[in-house]
């Protein structure tokens, strides 16, 4: 489904939403406003906004000590800027801490896409993952978030959120219900499950209505919450299909995949396949294009199904 | 300030360094220099300037502190243990397995300790955070910051002075404790940190620069700083490493050094005739 907004503007009317009732809820930028709109918060609570210019590391610390007061402050940036950039800055005041900072990085992955190289990180999942106590969320679409972020707001610790901002795409509805570290189960099958997340949910439903034609079964797991790990249900799954794919817009280092395959092997170790971005740095180019060479997009996955289930 | 005050001050300050020495003199090892030269202003901050409340380090309506050279933790533990946060027995645990008192500030172990810090440059940031936080909640504490003098040749220290000092934040006092040294050198041959006053007001920040062991003055710039209304304020502390401890002082080796238990004790007993000696001046 294909909605009139964007996701980056939806986002923040729910926000705005949620602040009226919860005065502690603010919004901060790094000199990225507009791309994130932002805009709309400032102008309904502009108490409550705070641009500090082009220097995430002080606006992370500011968060902190806002935190540190009791406030709920949202940060904002692009993806790299928000993890790799201000990396000890979220270690130490805002992880070690241990201060409910939520922290927004936009435009994960291949979603950069003309911004390229210096703006499309791989990683940012993966370095925030290794940081004691971070919780990490990657939602679908607006309905996704819109469940996740009451639950976000409750958290008493630091969130790191991955949005695909210009997104207009919507795969859910506002009946489903989510539970943040708990992975959703998009549908049930018998032949091989694929855990997914993100932008990827869609490329693998595409792949996996071309091979369910064909008489594959497929079990399909969202897992918007990277961590913590709901092992529970990734192991129910190892069992029950013995073969997983994870497919990811992120380095199957140390992203959905590595998740995946620590859980499985250590309680129940079947064969866990992890499709994403095969360790190297991003590029220029639009996001189908990227996702193509990448092998991320649906044909790909849809192959990938097919070769491992006719083993 | 009258005559009683400022000695009452002194004998805290003493006291603050007789605790450091005890502390790290009991491990043997620790970051003599930067705590010690901390003394005067922790005195004057915790038993004249800040709205706390003995024996409760929690109380919600306290003023905050972020010690960001959080390496002198063992100089605001030494206060800790004088005002009923900590007990008196834990300044002979720093450092040690399971101890409370870790070598750097960590807000979640030590009770007291307003903030984390430790990786140099980020105190001011979060400083910044907890005085507009305040304002929001239209309470009128103050946050004060203590940064290093090596410590602001870090980056993030001058994007949190362009902010802090644009925000106009009258509400947060921030110190540099200028001892002059750093781990590896003196600032001034390492990498320069002058022209120090014109760099903070140039910043648009208020400015001061004093004695940073005389309480008197550190007392009456505080209340100067307080008194700033639309500005905010930052007071630079001429102060001497490793000051009241005979073996580190303004020694570059006093960064982070051992002592052994003669030093401790011939430090101790230097200091206890110091007090002495108060009353007569």
């Amino acid at each position: 489904m294909t909605l009139d907004k964007e996701l980056r503007e939806l986002y923040v009317e729910e926000l705005v939403k949620i602040a009226k009732d919860n005065n502690n809820i603010m919004v901060l930028d790094a000199d990225l406003m507009k791309a994130h709109k932002t805009n709309i918060f400032k102008d309904a609570y502009p108490e409550r906004y705070i641009d500090v210019g082009v220097a995430e590391a002080n606006m992370i610390g500011i968060a902190a000590g806002l935190a540190n007061m009791g406030k709920i402050p949202f940060t904002h940036t692009f993806t790299p800027f928000s993890t790799r950039r201000v990396y000890d800055q979220i270690a130490i005041s805002v992880g070690l801490a241990y201060l409910p900072v939520k922290i927004v990085g936009s435009d994960p992955g291949v979603t950069a896409e003309l911004n390229g190289q210096t703006h499309m990180s791989f990683e940012d999942a993966g370095i925030m993952r290794n940081l004691p106590k971070m919780t990490i969320v990657e939602p679908v679409d607006i309905y996704q978030l819109r469940k996740l972020l009451p639950q976000i707001i409750e958290h008493d610790g630091p969130v790191y959120i991955r949005l695909d901002r210009k997104s207009k795409n919507a795969f859910f509805d506002e009946n489903v219900d989510f539970k943040l570290g708990k992975i959703h189960e998009v549908k049930d099958g018998e032949d091989i499950t694929i855990i997914t997340s993100g932008i990827c949910l869609f490329e693998v439903m595409k792949a996996v209505e071309k091979a369910e034609n064909e008489g594959i079964s497929v079990k399909v797991l969202n897992m918007h919450t990277l961590k913590p790990v709901d092992s529970e249900t990734i192991i129910k799954a190892a069992k029950k299909t013995n073969k997983i794919i994870t497919v990811e817009n992120h380095n199957i280092i140390n992203g959905w995949g590595s998740a995946v395959a620590e859980v499985v092997s250590e309680n129940y170790p079947v064969k866990v396949i992890r499709m994403g971005i095969k360790d190297h740095y991003g590029e220029v180019g639009k996001s189908d294009f990227l996702m193509k060479k990448y092998g991320i997009d649906a044909d790909s996955i849809y192959k990938k199904i097919v070769e491992e289930v006719k083993l | 300030m009258n005559k009683e005050k400022k000695i009452f001050l002194m004998k805290k300050a003493n006291l603050i360094r007789q605790n450091i020495i005890k502390a790290i003199g009991t491990l043997g090892v620790g970051h003599v220099g930067g705590s010690m030269s901390l003394a005067e202003v922790l005195a004057v901050l915790y038993y004249s300037e800040m709205k706390i409340k003995e024996g409760e380090p929690n109380w919600e309506e306290r003023d905050r502190l972020v010690l960001s050279k959080g390496h002198a933790g063992p100089a605001l533990y030494s206060v800790f243990a004088d005002i009923g946060y900590i007990p008196e027995e834990w300044l002979y645990t720093l450092n040690q397995p399971n101890t409370k008192l870790p070598s750097h500030c960590d807000r979640l172990v030590t009770p007291g300790i307003d903030m984390t810090s430790g990786s140099l440059g980020q105190g001011l940031s979060a400083a910044i955070g907890m005085a507009i936080a305040l304002k929001l909640d239209k309470k009128d504490n103050y946050v004060y910051c203590i940064m290093g003098d090596g410590e602001i040749q870090e980056g993030q220290i001058w994007e949190a002075a362009m902010y802090g000092g644009n925000r106009k934040l009258d509400n947060l006092i921030a110190f540099v404790d200028y001892n002059k040294m750093q781990i590896d050198g003196k600032t001034d041959e390492i990498n320069s940190i002058e022209p120090l006053v014109e760099k903070w007001e140039s910043f648009n920040w208020h400015v001061q620069s004093i004695n940073g062991h005389d309480v008197e003055e550190i007392d009456e710039a505080i209340k100067i700083a307080k008194d700033k209304k639309d500005k905010t304020s930052v007071i630079i502390l001429n102060t001497i490493k490793g000051k009241g401890a005979y073996f580190a002082e303004n020694k570059l080796s006093s960064h982070n050094m051992p002592l052994t238990k003669e030093e401790m004790e011939k430090a101790l007993e230097l200091l206890r005739n110091e007090v002495k000696e108060y009353d007569f001046r």
